[in-house]
């Protein structure tokens, strides 16, 4: 699809950015040595408004020291404590301040994390919203428009010395053994979920790292959510996809999406299916895809060893998408194809085997020596090499022409010898096949000429 | 989808092409009417394996209908293409537009219903393009329905989509509401009313997002007491979603709905919402906000603008966020200019210019520069005085910034000020910045300022032209980048057209023709494509005494591509010679050049002889 994709219609436009700046684009095409000359601060924070009257934070006993009376009244009253912003774009605002509310995020997580029977039930509204207050906030505009994950460096979230530990917090509560998903899940609502998965799209990748294991907790932890948290994973996909081209958190929600089918049960919910034939593959289009491509090729895969039955439905998709102008992901889809053949049904692999392999013998005569490359080396893969075996009636007759042209016509002597090897393991498998098609080969270049 | 409905879809798609395909064959065959087969030929290519051969015959479409004629179109032509659905998305796209111009070719309006099953087939696919481009389709068509057939038709349609179980239908369905809404008796029209609704509150936000963008459209169409009663509570439970993009959406309807309402209602139906969107927490509704600031100011009226808009315009001015005070900049002109007239000056100079004054010395280079290419707008709006007491100054410090952009964009919008003050207030400093911009580092800067200079001259007068700028034009001739080279000889050709064939024989013409004896080459071929952009403004008189020389003399230059080049330019200014000079001189030397070693040479003196017509 990549050839009609115009630029999503969608009016949220302000993601886009500011537009080039004219001196750049006279001729039509921004320069990235310019984008790199620009001056850029390499921190953004995203805190919207700072409170106003800024409270003077002042030091509360250790909650260590601290007589087992009075522990939760300190514990509560710290939490109360870490939720005062501080400005860290000025770096040496309110330092004494700033200093206090790590110290006491730092006691919070080390007592969370090690010492049993804190977590009594009237501090869970008070910690939620200590995370709350400090997490939840709109993103900043990225410094770069266009922002190119693979390339450019991301711009790294500025109050991030207590961001890190409210995460940190957040995660000790989640995975603390005192945790009770039954009070949590009173504060930790759909609403909370929804502000959360809007996170993943900071460009900190940090943060990133944070907010997938806690929202994989979340959804081990709390499975009254495990529904709600899918559908809004795939409405930020369908968004990704067909509307903005941009979320920085693919990648990471993959990840978290390839346990969860994982443990998808049999047979398979036609949410899931949905899920796989309307979200996963359309995912392919994307033309960030190289960023997060490892982790949609793993959840693909997931789901065929789930149940093969979808292996048909897989395979048509990868070839609907098939990239027409990008070999960089002409190679990526080699790649899947290549897991998704390791692990096919033989029974499968019949009912997709025309339609592959003559994408895959449009791949050998592809001019870009890597698409090629790539594709002739499913002849090095035992098992793909026995599925062909087995179907070499259909198999050499898709392939032969391409083979025979190619190994005459290509400038890369490489993929020329590996061809003569494909070639000679098809003479080995069956010779009688090879000369009929050779000899008839032979006969249509004549009639041609 | 379910596998077996693409499957059979495909099983489909095929029985019926081959039906027609050989169908239509064997038609051309028996009668020996050669007439049908490209038409056969076409329909075939509808089933290539070739995306490419596919989609040329599905953009031939039209010629396919009118072969077959209205009634095989309706029959045969229509259930096909409904079933191809399953194909690549250009195809489809191709398809969708196709459709929307097919209504003659099923019968006229008559028939126009024909199209709808294909058309929401469309509507319903995954790809935004395709689906919008089916929608787009539908609504043209839908003007095309009688109101019978609308009723019978489309709005079953419209509420067919409405209610479909993936999100794709349902936002298609969106943008049909309004174009059916005006025509339909008033028992559909709640109906319609109460799928807006629920679309409005649709829980994927996709949905919500597509209702939202449709939202002030749909208000236009609707009679006023349900715009009060039922688009406001819309438009309120939008503007406050959960979801930061549905409520910038929000901010565009706003402007439509403002429109609607009459002045009264404005302070409590929609001002409450509008304050809050300018106070949003998320920076892309603030941005919304600024974005579209003049069009709702136009839509609340001068009152409100003074209470409200002013001090959200302060407010957007000192946002936080660069990206927003950078559309709030851009828009400071527009704001200004359609102030309420007895309040203008006083609301600028007391709450507006204050802000202005901070940007010019904003932090961010965007912001500078979205402000400084407006500014000077503002010195027509305040008159004389102001803008030489508190203006200029502003002016002067933008020249004078560190990003070039800046600068160049205060150059650009000279003439603003020109009217007002004249320009020599500023030429003091004008000539340092302009000095420093054509010697910018990067050759694209150098190329914008260029751009510019044949306005500036214009500005400046011819005199201080020559004092000052006119050697930074010819300096730019050599230029060591070729694109710099091309627009320093197109800004000559311009500044002899504003002051001259006179004033360039006595200082460009000479100059130029001075660098025909450079030893570098290539300034040797800047010569020639000066004579070439400058032979016409200068006329016959200069053309044939200077230039013409100067030509023939450079068709025994060593190098090739300056023999060439001759014999271009000698093409070129050709048309501008008498026939005398073209026999006598031009000819002798394009024959020689003809037989030159160099196969170029030859085949552009060949070509300047046939176009002369010297042969």
């Amino acid at each position: 699809m990549e050839t009609t994709k115009l630029p999503p219609s969608s009016p949220s436009s302000p993601t886009t950015g500011f537009s080039v700046p004219s001196a750049e684009k006279v001729d039509g095409f921004p320069r990235r040595s310019m984008r790199r000359a620009r001056q850029r601060r390499s921190h953004s924070s995203s805190q919207f408004r700072y409170q106003s009257s800024q409270v003077e934070l002042t030091p509360l006993p250790l909650l260590k020291d601290a007589p087992v009376a009075e522990l939760h009244d300190l514990f509560c009253k710290k939490l109360q404590q870490c939720c005062v912003l501080f400005d860290f774009l000025d770096c040496v605002a309110d330092l004494k301040g700033k200093e206090i509310k790590r110290a006491a995020l730092n006691e919070l997580v080390e007592s969370v994390a090690t010492s049993r029977g804190v977590l009594i039930e009237p501090l869970y509204p008070e910690a939620i919203k200590m995370i709350s207050v400090n997490i939840f906030r709109t993103l900043p505009p990225s410094e770069n428009p266009e922002f190119d994950p693979e390339e450019d460096e991301p711009t790294l979230e500025a109050s991030w010395p207590h961001l890190q530990l409210v995460y940190e917090f957040f995660l000790r509560f989640l995975e603390s053994p005192d945790f009770q998903p039954s009070m949590a899940k009173r504060y930790v609502d759909q609403k909370f979920v929804l502000q959360l998965l809007e996170l993943f799209d900071s460009e900190d990748p940090r943060e990133r790292e944070y907010l997938k294991t806690i929202l994989h907790r979340v959804y081990g932890k709390l499975l009254g959510l495990r529904a709600y948290i899918r559908k809004q994973i795939n409405n930020i996909f369908l968004r990704f996809i067909y509307e903005t081209e941009h979320f920085n958190g693919v990648a990471e929600l993959l990840e978290i999406l390839g346990s969860i089918i994982n443990g998808f049960a049999l047979p398979l919910k036609s949410e899931h299916k949905q899920f796989l034939v309307r979200v996963l593959i359309p995912l392919h289009t994307a033309k960030s895809l190289s960023i997060f491509h490892a982790q949609l090729a793993y959840c693909v895969v997931q789901f065929m060893e789930k149940d093969a039955t979808v292996t048909e439905y897989i395979i048509r998709g990868l070839l609907k998408y098939w990239p027409k102008t990008c070999t960089q992901k002409e190679v990526m889809f080699l790649g899947e194809i290549e897991e998704i053949l390791d692990v096919i049904e033989p029974s499968q692999f019949i009912r997709v085997q025309e339609p592959l392999f003559k994408q895959i013998a449009a791949c050998i005569s592809s001019p870009h020596f890597q698409v090629a490359e790539r594709a002739l080396y499913f002849w090095n893969n035992e098992y793909i090499l026995s599925l062909i075996e087995e179907n070499c009636q259909v198999i050499l007759p898709l392939v032969f022409a391409t083979l025979y042209r190619v190994s005459k016509e290509h400038w890369n002597q490489t993929i020329v010898s590996l061809i003569y090897n494909v070639l000679k393991t098809f003479m080995e498998m069956n010779s009688k096949l090879f000369d009929d098609l050779t000899a008839s080969y032979k006969v249509e270049k004549q009639k041609c000429v | 989808m379910t596998l077996t409905v693409v499957c059979f879809s495909i099983w489909l798609c095929l029985v019926s092409l081959y039906g027609l395909g050989t169908c239509l064959s064997k038609m051309a065959g028996a009668d020996g009417d050669d007439s049908l087969y490209p038409i056969a030929v076409l329909i075939d290519e509808l089933r290539n394996e070739d995306v490419q051969l596919r989609l040329n015959s599905i953009k031939k479409l039209s010629t396919i209908a009118l072969a077959l004629g209205v009634e095989r179109t309706r029959t045969e032509l229509l259930p096909f293409l409904t079933d191809t659905i399953y194909d690549e998305d250009e195809v489809l796209l191709a398809l969708a537009e196709q459709l929307g111009n097919f209504t003659m070719l099923v019968g006229g309006p008559e028939y126009v219903h024909c199209l709808l099953p294909p058309l929401e087939s469309l509507a319903t696919v995954e790809e935004t393009v395709v689906r919008d481009k089916a929608v787009e389709s539908l609504r043209k068509i839908s003007q095309e329905h009688s109101p019978v057939d609308l009723e019978v038709h489309f709005e079953p349609l419209v509420k067919r989509l409405a209610s479909g179980d993936w999100f794709t239908s349902r936002t298609s369905a969106c943008g049909l509401f309004s174009v059916c809404y005006p025509r339909v008796s008033s028992t559909v029209k709640a109906e319609i009313r109460q799928h807006f609704r629920t679309l409005c509150s649709d829980d994927t936000p996709m949905v919500r997002r597509a209702a939202a963008s449709k939202l002030g459209e749909f208000a236009k169409v609707l009679e006023l007491d349900y715009v009060k009663s039922d688009i406001i509570s819309l438009f309120t439970a939008l503007a406050s979603d959960e979801q930061d993009s549905v409520r910038l959406l929000a901010v565009e309807a706003c402007v439509s709905i403002a429109t609607l309402l009459p002045q009264e209602d404005l302070e409590t139906l929609v001002m409450p919402t509008l304050r809050q969107a300018a106070e949003d927490k998320s920076w892309r509704v603030r941005y919304m906000v600024a974005d579209k600031f003049s069009e709702l100011q136009k839509a609340v009226g001068p009152e409100i603008t003074k209470n409200d808009l002013v001090p959200a315009f302060q407010n957007l001015l000192k946002d936080c966020e660069a990206e927003v005070r950078a559309a709030a900049a851009n828009k400071v002109k527009e704001f200004c200019e359609n102030l309420p007239e007895d309040s203008r000056e006083q609301i600028i100079m007391t709450h507006i210019l204050p802000c202005v004054k901070e940007l010019v010395s904003d932090t961010n280079q965007h912001v500078k520069s979205a402000l400084a290419s407006v500014i000077m707008g503002l010195s027509t709006i305040l008159g004389k005085d102001n803008t030489v007491e508190h203006l200029l100054p502003l002016f002067l410090a933008q020249l004078k910034d560190e990003c070039p952009e800046v600068r160049l964009n205060i150059i650009s919008n000279l003439d603003c000020v020109n009217e007002v003050i004249g320009i020599r207030q500023l030429s003091q400093s004008l000539l340092p910045a302009i000095v420093e911009l054509a010697e910018d580092a990067k050759w694209r800067v150098r190329l914008a300022i260029i751009e510019y200079m044949p306005l500036l001259a214009g500005q400046l007068g011819v005199e201080f032209f020559d004092e000052k700028l006119n050697t930074l034009c010819m300096a730019w001739l050599i230029d060591h980048v070729y694109a710099i080279r091309e627009a320093a000889t197109c800004n000559l050709m311009k500044l002899v057209e504003k002051f001259g064939a006179e004033w360039a024989q006595n200082t460009i013409v000479p100059k130029v023709l001075g660098m025909a004896n450079d030893p570098n080459y290539l300034h040797r071929m800047t010569t020639l494509f000066c004579i070439n952009a400058l032979s016409e403004a200068c006329g016959q008189e200069i053309t044939t005494k200077q230039m013409l020389p100067v030509v023939l003399k450079m068709s025994n230059d060593q190098v090739a591509n300056v023999r060439f080049n001759v014999a271009k330019s000698l093409q070129k200014i050709g048309p501008v010679l008498d026939s005398n000079a073209l026999q006598t001189e031009v000819k002798p030397v394009l024959e020689k050049l003809a037989t030159d070693t160099d196969m170029d040479v030859k085949y552009f003196a060949q070509e300047a002889i046939s176009v002369l017509a010297l042969a």
